[in-house]
């Protein structure tokens, strides 16, 4: 009992710095709409800058100093790129900006790493809270405590600042109508500007406030940035006493998950939080969903058949790709298998996201089901590789009707966040069921057999499949299913009216994507003879939005030459440099800045002058 | 005060406004008529910057809008009342007017809470209440002295008499006539023929996006035939 006390405890001081970066990730969604992917790489810019700063300073005041000076400097910082990039790219479709982020948290990562060396760094103790506490018979460190009254009053200082300011009542009407302020004069610029600030500063606190309790180290990003999402899902976008009720919601859920059900701990609060979401799709204390609030991703022209000429273009480019075994060496074929595999996965997601209508943060999953189907099928079944391929993607498709399911019923953005927590629910099995999966060391010998052991009978399989993949996706955009797919997204209201079952209609489009994913998963399990718990992760999810987005959600084609680009330019980075993070990053935030409509966006616009 | 000539604007490839002229003199008021889809709000629309592609010039108060942000036009002295209201829900009707407030125009007095509240005697008792829980009629009135905050110099009103009781009518009719006597310019687009006429001095009529009559609003009243053909539905 006095142990579960102390657990909770725990939990509580856990909770302070989630609900800092989950508060300022919240405010910046609210306003401008942005989802902050760069928000953990701000939290481990704080607590790198917090370090270095309390290692100069002394005393008291040098170390609590320090600790406010980093949230300052982060605090800029968020300013910084919020002037100098994302104010370039309101105008273009909300999930460019979150790419943009993205490359933003790519560069961070290295940039902290060649700053401040790949090692773990331990931070001072905190002056005046060092030691523990006894509280029924338990040692409570004092920091602990420290921080567990830290966090309401910081959600205090929050709450009168939004309700007794002129600027937080901008800020709050602004998270309602942005359009309705501007027109009433307020120029949103310095609002967004100011909001980032203010934001970045919480994420950069919440990071140097950890400096005393865990090592500051260069992936801290990624562990926060989901945990923070969650909250700020759970909570409801935009509401800051919703981060922190759902702050102290998953650290309890975290603290007590690891005593009773050690094996999926990580499965409980993804699990949560789609019950949260399902019973309250805008979160704890969320709003009705202003239109607004809806994903305004660009709207696509109507789509256009290829043309004769085109399809000429199309059939030389594969008889080309067919070719390549006649002059290019085994690595460069298995680097193009790579490719297009990575072409059927992004052209899946392109579906999903152009025809559907529905951005996913977790594409990841189904691919990384299908790679695990078609690796469990032959080291667990023993089935040869013609069958492990048929039976692979079965996986994710039955991921995908699962979890289509349930994101069909939320809209948006919601959505695209319970994507994201199925990837992680798909990650964490993967990675805690040892049994099954091998956790982390993965399964390995998954080697392909017959012709296709040769890298050139491989890349040929590979382009085989994935070619015929992408012309059926193609083909299904422009049959009756892929019209009232469409129709569905266009307006869901008049859709209905006209008979279109639209939930029917866009589960099926998960199911479809979620299939073809799994078959470039299936195809990849064999491509690297092994499977890892990476293929269901973030980065995987990310790059195959970043290919979409690069390449321009408005038609299937753009989809591929985003892939081939992506691809080409991530394996030749990692051979190059040691920066390839940094390099990619920079490329991308570039890409976006140069192309917002991407660059089958370009193409589209070369068909179609107007 | 304000000159349109040859506005165009689209919405995609939507081609919603054609050559539409306009002309509003200092404390003049205006009424913009029409049937619905004639292009009424967009051209208020168009006039505020939120239209995304709009082409012709705008010259208010000697300035040219094009280009400039919606924000920039407000403070240039442009006041928007949109048609759906667009209340800040979460809000308290004082915090709504807080979100309008700019400085006073040079000459002119400001406009504050209290005396807004002597304008609309409603609003007056529900200061702390949020815009979400007030009625169709309360909303309007806040909406319209939102845009009062700022103390703008030309108000763009797009349908206030939409959805509201005949009693709020009269009221809301009361309230323009008093702002057009301290000298407000008013731009105002109506359904409603007898709501416009309490208002306004000059009548333009749109349809399919053009200007298609224009002049005193009294002769357009009295000419029953002209005003079937333009505006019955």
């Amino acid at each position: 009992m006095d142990f579960l006390v102390v657990q909770f405890l725990t939990g509580l001081a856990s909770a302070c710095s989630l609900f800092l970066v989950a508060s300022g990730l919240s405010l910046i969604f609210g306003v401008t709409r942005i989802v902050n992917f760069a928000h953990g790489a701000f939290y481990m810019v704080g607590a790198y800058v917090a370090y270095v700063l309390t290692e100069r300073w002394s005393g008291a005041l040098g170390y609590w100093g320090g600790l406010l000076c980093a949230a300052l400097v982060v605090g800029a910082a968020g300013a910084a790129m919020e002037m100098a990039l994302l104010r370039r790219i309101y105008r273009a479709p909300d999930l460019f900006q979150l790419l943009a982020t993205f490359g933003v948290t790519l560069m961070v990562e290295d940039l902290v790493v060649l700053l401040f060396g790949p090692e773990d760094l331990l931070g001072a103790r905190a002056p005046g809270f060092k030691g523990a506490v006894e509280i029924l018979g338990q040692q409570v460190p004092r920091y602990d405590l420290f921080l567990i009254g830290l966090a309401p009053l910081v959600l205090a200082g929050l709450h009168l600042v939004l309700r007794r300011t002129r600027w937080g009542i901008l800020v709050r009407a602004a998270t309602q109508d942005r359009e309705m302020v501007a027109a009433l004069g307020v120029n949103q610029r310095w609002l967004f500007t100011s909001v980032f600030a203010l934001g970045t500063a919480l994420a950069g606190l919440g990071g140097a406030l950890q400096l005393p309790r865990e090592a500051v180290n260069h992936s801290m990003d990624m562990t926060i940035i989901v945990e923070a999402f969650v909250v700020v899902v759970i909570g409801g976008l935009g509401s800051i006493t919703g981060a922190f009720l759902a702050a102290v919601l998953v650290c309890e859920l975290n603290a007590f998950g690891i005593l009773v059900l050690p094996e999926v701990s990580l499965v409980l609060v993804f699990a949560v939080m789609a019950g949260v979401l399902i019973l309250r799709p805008h979160g704890l204390l969320g709003g009705a969903p202003a239109e607004a609030r809806a994903m305004r991703l660009a709207i696509p022209p109507p789509w256009k058949p290829f043309t004769s000429a085109e399809r000429l273009w199309v059939v030389g480019g594969l008889a080309l790709a067919a070719a390549l075994p006649l002059v290019a060496g085994a690595y460069a074929l298995t680097v193009a298998a790579e490719v297009a595999i990575f072409a059927l996965f992004a052209a899946s997601l392109s579906f999903l996201m152009g025809p559907g209508g529905m951005p996913s943060f977790g594409h990841a999953a189904f691919f990384g089901l299908g790679a695990y189907g078609a690796a469990l099928a032959v080291s667990g079944a023993g089935l040869p590789m013609a069958a492990a391929l048929l039976v692979g993607p079965l996986l994710g498709l039955a991921g995908a009707v699962l979890f289509g399911w349930f994101c069909v019923r939320l809209s948006g953005v919601y959505s695209a966040m319970l994507t994201l927590a199925f990837a992680q629910i798909a990650w964490a099995v993967a990675f805690q069921w040892v049994g099954l999966t091998g956790g982390d060391n993965g399964l390995l010998g998954i080697w392909p057999e017959g012709f296709a052991r040769t890298p050139h009978g491989f890349y040929w399989l590979a382009l085989a499949i994935c070619a015929t993949g992408i012309v059926l996706l193609r083909i299904l955009v422009f049959s009756r299913f892929g019209y009232r797919l469409r129709a569905a997204r266009d307006s869901a209201a008049r859709a209905e009216t006209v008979g279109i079952d639209r939930m029917r209609v866009q589960w099926a489009a998960f199911a479809v994507a979620g299939l073809f994913a799994a078959i470039a998963g299936a195809l990849f399990a064999f491509l690297k003879g092994s499977v890892f718990p990476d293929t269901l992760g973030i980065p995987l999810s990310v790059d195959a939005l970043a290919m979409v987005l690069l390449g321009g959600v408005e038609t299937v084609s753009g989809a591929i030459l985003g892939a081939i680009a992506y691809k080409l330019l991530a394996v030749w980075l990692i051979s190059e440099t040691d920066q390839s993070k940094l390099v990619l990053g920079a490329v991308i935030v570039l890409l976006v800045v140069v192309f917002p409509q991407g660059l089958g966006g370009q193409i589209t616009r070369w068909r179609r002058p107007t | 005060m304000l000159a349109v000539s040859g506005l165009d604007a689209w919405y995609g490839a939507a081609h919603i406004l054609r050559d539409v002229d306009l002309a509003i003199g200092a404390g003049e008021a205006v009424a913009l008529l029409g049937r619905n889809g004639a292009g009424k709000s967009t051209t208020l629309r168009a006039l505020m910057g939120l239209v995304p592609r709009v082409t012709g010039t705008i010259t208010f108060a000697g300035r040219d809008l094009a280009g400039l942000e919606p924000h920039a036009r407000a403070r240039a002295g442009l006041g928007y009342v949109p048609e759906d209201r667009r209340i800040f829900s979460d809000l308290t009707v004082l915090e709504n007017l807080e979100v309008g407030r700019r400085p006073p125009r040079p000459g002119h007095p400001a406009w504050t809470p209290e005396r807004l509240f002597d304008l609309f005697p409603n609003l007056a008792e529900m200061r702390r209440r949020p815009g979400g829980r007030m009625s169709g009629g309360e909303q309007q009135m806040l909406a319209l002295a939102r845009t009062l905050m700022g103390n703008p110099a030309l108000l763009l009103l797009d349908e206030p008499s939409e959805g509201l009781a005949p009693r709020i009518l009269e009221q809301m009719a009361g309230a323009v006539r008093a702002l057009k006597a301290e000298g407000l310019a008013i731009l105002l687009c109506e359904q409603n023929f007898r709501f416009a006429g309490l208002i306004c001095d000059t009548a333009y009529v749109m349809a399919r996006g053009e200007i298609v009559h224009r002049g005193p609003f009294a002769e357009l009243a009295a000419d029953e035939a002209r005003r079937d053909a333009l505006l019955a539905v």
